[in-house]
């Protein structure tokens, strides 16, 4: 049964102006045990085939909308929203730093960049504690950033150099960081999931079994449309609910899997409905817009620390970029694509910042030069740094290096000295 | 001072078809076995000579053969003798050894598919979630791709799972979180995570279970680079394992046999552990090397039997580690008698056995006098007709005429 979820301030859509017959499908079916506010998205959405003729509203218009009839008090403080700039900032110029560093031959392979879906990551991470995991995919760069991984860790693990977060062994699509709690990046979409869900079991065993009494940890699983066709996703969102695990399930429903359309890949391309199918509340959030997130990702977070349970968040984001640096991005229409540039979360939280007095041009200019700064320095931190060496080789495939076995002189083979060099042949 | 192994309730799980059960007078050979402290976390024990008798009409062997061939020169010796140790089947013994490791510590839990309240589908979890609850000793739905993937999640997160695989054959629905989770993380991860974790079930060739719960496994798995693999086959060396596989920050995929559920032996009543990466001498020899593991084992010692009688005297180890291989026992016995039979119960395509020959042949091949003889299970969905069952499988009969073609 999907619990009550209550609704977030920002809640409301204008798209509801739009009306039904001009659309070719069928779309209001207001979901079950989920916020009452909250509606699935128009016609813009579902009618991709065609130009979008929905207004385009950006942030700042829909909050406005809402003041007179809401508490005139903001969702967020100067700092708050400093941080949140920050934080987007950092991951907008970090991939296209990426983008440049690849055309120029630095970092090689699959890179997958998550320009336009800043306000996902930004607005769910930014609102837990280290101790909290997150569980990305192979666009996890800017999870990593926002959970806190230095950018000069993440910049030398693209480069595949030794002082990367993995020793350069990872590389874009596997990040991780025992520090942070950050459990990867997966490069195959949704074996990340059931990853997430065991965080989450350790978390409730921790708590029950070995009697940590504080343990509320948290985890984060973000994956996309494409995998919420997979089974995995399907298995663990019923074990997390049929445990209650501390976990939430982030869509970042970004309509594309490559060149697959989630709407030609779907029976039903209302992810969130899939929810309370299981029996955990499934909510919809605009997700390029920053505030609107951190209001539902707090109380998915809250719900989950309080033992409440799962829930299942569909973002409706966008990738300005495509799929990978290797994709032409031909089969996307170029109308949808200014529909949601327009709605870049970035300038939506500049504008509402310095429209509500919380910060200046100024102020937020200087964070952009930070920012540029903070990168220059990782990018030559990363050139400088020293390839792995061949002794790097054999170290991390087992934790206990016996596992390689007994040769044929009785001692274990990681004694050999060929094995430190990383010549022996395993 | 040897120990009498019976085998009463055994007899009829092992032999495979009317025709082929033990006769009477059947009795295998079990050395003294000890094991080195030099090589890791091994703990001693001297174990005595005796024999397992598995008697299909019921009747006990009271026959004592001490053979004082040590494995290893310089063993230490931990007498049992003090304490009589007792006597239990197998899967008691995996249930022993895993219910220690739970009172142990407390971060190792139980995965699985009605490992639960139902207690395993093989009795292996019988009890252990009366006394340690339904969270450590999770039943969790039929997702095997799913949970195995969650246990890694929880293994990389501080717990020490064992994830049970109902028949190993359902793993290969968590192929995908073995291969790329669990053999990988601790490598793409720099190191900064380990996954403790233990994957263990029943695989092989069962009483006519039919193609798809008759697989092994161990063959499509070895390639995983970053787990280990080991074999049980006697009680004494099931909770060895079983122990050692959750103690070591590996992950470690502990294969069991449907058919040796029910064996009976008698095991130690002090801790002990067997080395993950040690192979067992059965029985010393001189004239020939046979390198069997899990049921296997026994079809050998059976055809060992027939075989002293005729007059040869076969070295018969079972390398128990499938991942990676003892090469130091393997190595040292191959230099001693120079021929070579390995006999396995994995296919013949890319089994353990063409591993173990490519290994050897690489290693030792100036001590051979012949070239190496594997013999497998044929290549062919096991079928589930028991006249045909049967011929999938390598009987003792063949491994005797392997042999007298190997010495010839």
């Amino acid at each position: 049964m999907a619990t009550a979820f209550s609704a977030p301030k920002l809640a409301a859509q204008p798209f509801s102006t739009i009306s039904p017959s001009s659309q070719d499908r069928p779309l209001k079916i207001p979901f079950l045990g989920s916020t009452r506010k909250l509606r699935c998205l128009g016609s813009s959405r579902l009618n991709l085939s065609r130009r979008p003729s929905g207004p385009v509203v950006a942030v700042s218009d829909v909050v406005k909308a809402k003041k007179p009839t809401q508490n005139p008090s903001l969702l967020i403080t100067k700092d708050e929203g400093l941080e949140l700039y920050e934080d987007m900032v950092l991951g907008r110029a970090f991939e296209d730093m990426c983008a440049q560093m690849y055309y120029r031959g630095k970092m090689f392979g699959f890179v997958h960049l998550y320009n336009g879906q800043e306000a996902v990551s930004t607005g769910f991470i930014k609102l837990l504690k280290q101790q909290d995991s997150v569980v990305s995919t192979y666009r996890d760069h800017v999870h990593a950033l926002s959970k806190g991984v230095p950018s000069r860790a993440v910049m030398s693990e693209l480069f595949g150099k030794s002082t990367g977060c993995c020793r350069g062994q990872g590389g874009s699509m596997h990040m991780f960081s025992s520090e942070h709690n950050l459990i990867g990046g997966f490069a195959f979409i949704g074996e990340g999931i059931p990853v997430a869900t065991g965080a989450a079991f350790s978390s409730k065993y921790r708590r029950e079994v070995l009697k940590e009494a504080n343990c509320d940890h948290v985890t984060l699983a973000f994956f996309g449309d494409g995998t919420c066709n997979n089974g995995q996703f399907y298995e663990c969102l019923n074990m997390a609910a049929l445990w209650k695990l501390p976990i939430v399930f982030v869509v970042e429903n970004n309509l594309w899997a490559i060149g697959m359309s989630h709407l030609r890949a779907t029976s039903d391309p209302q992810i969130y409905k899939k929810g309370p199918a299981f029996g955990m509340p499934g909510v919809h959030v605009d997700g390029m817009d920053v505030l609107k997130v951190r209001e539902v990702a707090k109380e998915a977070i809250g719900r989950a620390r309080r033992g409440e349970g799962p829930t299942l968040v569909e973002c409706e984001t966008y990738r300005f970029r495509g799929h990978s640096l290797a994709d032409p991005d031909e089969l996307r229409d170029p109308a949808e694509k200014a529909h949601y540039a327009a709605r870049d979360p970035i300038t939506a939280l500049k504008k509402y910042l310095i429209e509500n007095n919380l910060a200046g041009e100024a102020e937020l200019k200087a964070i952009d030069k930070k920012i540029d700064e903070l990168l220059e320095d990782a990018v030559e931190f990363a050139e400088e740094s020293p390839l792995p060496p061949r002794s790097q080789l054999l170290e991390n495939v087992f934790a206990d290096p016996k596992g390689f076995g007994i040769g044929p002189d009785g001692r274990y083979r990681c004694e050999d000295p060929k094995f430190t060099e990383g010549t022996a042949h395993v | 001072m040897a120990a009498i192994f019976q085998g009463v309730g055994a007899a009829a799980t092992l032999s495979s078809s009317p025709s082929n059960s033990f006769d009477s007078n059947n009795s295998f050979l079990s050395p003294p076995r000890s094991f080195s402290v030099g090589k890791g976390a091994s703990f001693s024990v001297i174990r005595s000579g005796g024999i397992l008798n598995l008697n299909s009409k019921g009747r006990r062997a009271q026959q004592l053969i001490s053979n004082a061939v040590a494995t290893k020169a310089d063993s230490a010796a931990v007498s049992s003798s003090s304490k009589p140790g007792h006597e239990l089947l197998l899967f008691e013994a995996l249930q022993e050894g895993l219910e220690e490791e739970m009172d142990r510590d407390l971060r190792v839990c139980v995965m699985g598919e009605d490992v639960g309240h139902y207690g395993g589908s093989y009795k292996v979890t019988k009890g252990l979630a009366k006394k340690f609850g339904d969270l450590r000793v999770l039943d969790t739905p039929i997702a095997e791709n799913s949970f195995t993937g969650m246990g890694i999640g929880a293994a990389m997160t501080g717990l020490r799972p064992v994830v049970e695989g109902m028949n190993m054959g359902f793993l290969l629905l968590a192929f995908n979180q073995i291969s790329n989770n669990c053999g990988m993380l601790h490598y793409t991860s720099g190191g900064q995570f380990t996954i403790p974790i233990v994957i263990r079930g029943p695989g092989g060739v069962g009483r006519q279970l039919g193609a798809e719960h008759s697989q092994r496994l161990e063959s499509y798995f070895q390639s995983i680079p970053g787990i280990q693999m080991v074999a049980c086959s006697t009680p004494y060396n099931a909770k060895g394992l079983m122990k050692a596989a959750i103690r070591s920050e590996n992950p470690v995929i502990l294969f069991e046999h449907v058919l040796l559920y029910n064996l009976k032996e008698r095991i130690p009543d002090e801790d002990y552990i067997c080395n993950l990466e040690e192979a067992e001498m059965v029985r010393p020899g001189e004239h020939v090397t046979i390198l069997t593991y899990s049921r296997m084992r026994y079809h050998v010692m059976q055809a060992a039997k027939t075989l002293v009688n005729k007059g040869y005297d076969p070295e018969v180890i079972d390398i128990r580690s499938l991942k990676p291989f003892d090469l130091y026992t393997i190595g040292n016995s191959v230099k001693k008698t120079h021929r070579v039979l390995i006999v396995e119960e994995c296919m013949r395509t890319g089994g353990i056995g063409a591993s173990l020959t490519a290994a050897i042949t690489e290693n030792f091949n100036d001590y051979l006098d012949a070239p190496i003889m594997c013999l497998s299970s044929q290549d062919v969905p096991t079928p589930y007709a028991g006249t045909l069952e049967e011929v999938t499988v390598v009987q003792p009969a063949q491994i005797v005429t392997a042999v007298e073609q190997l010495c010839r």
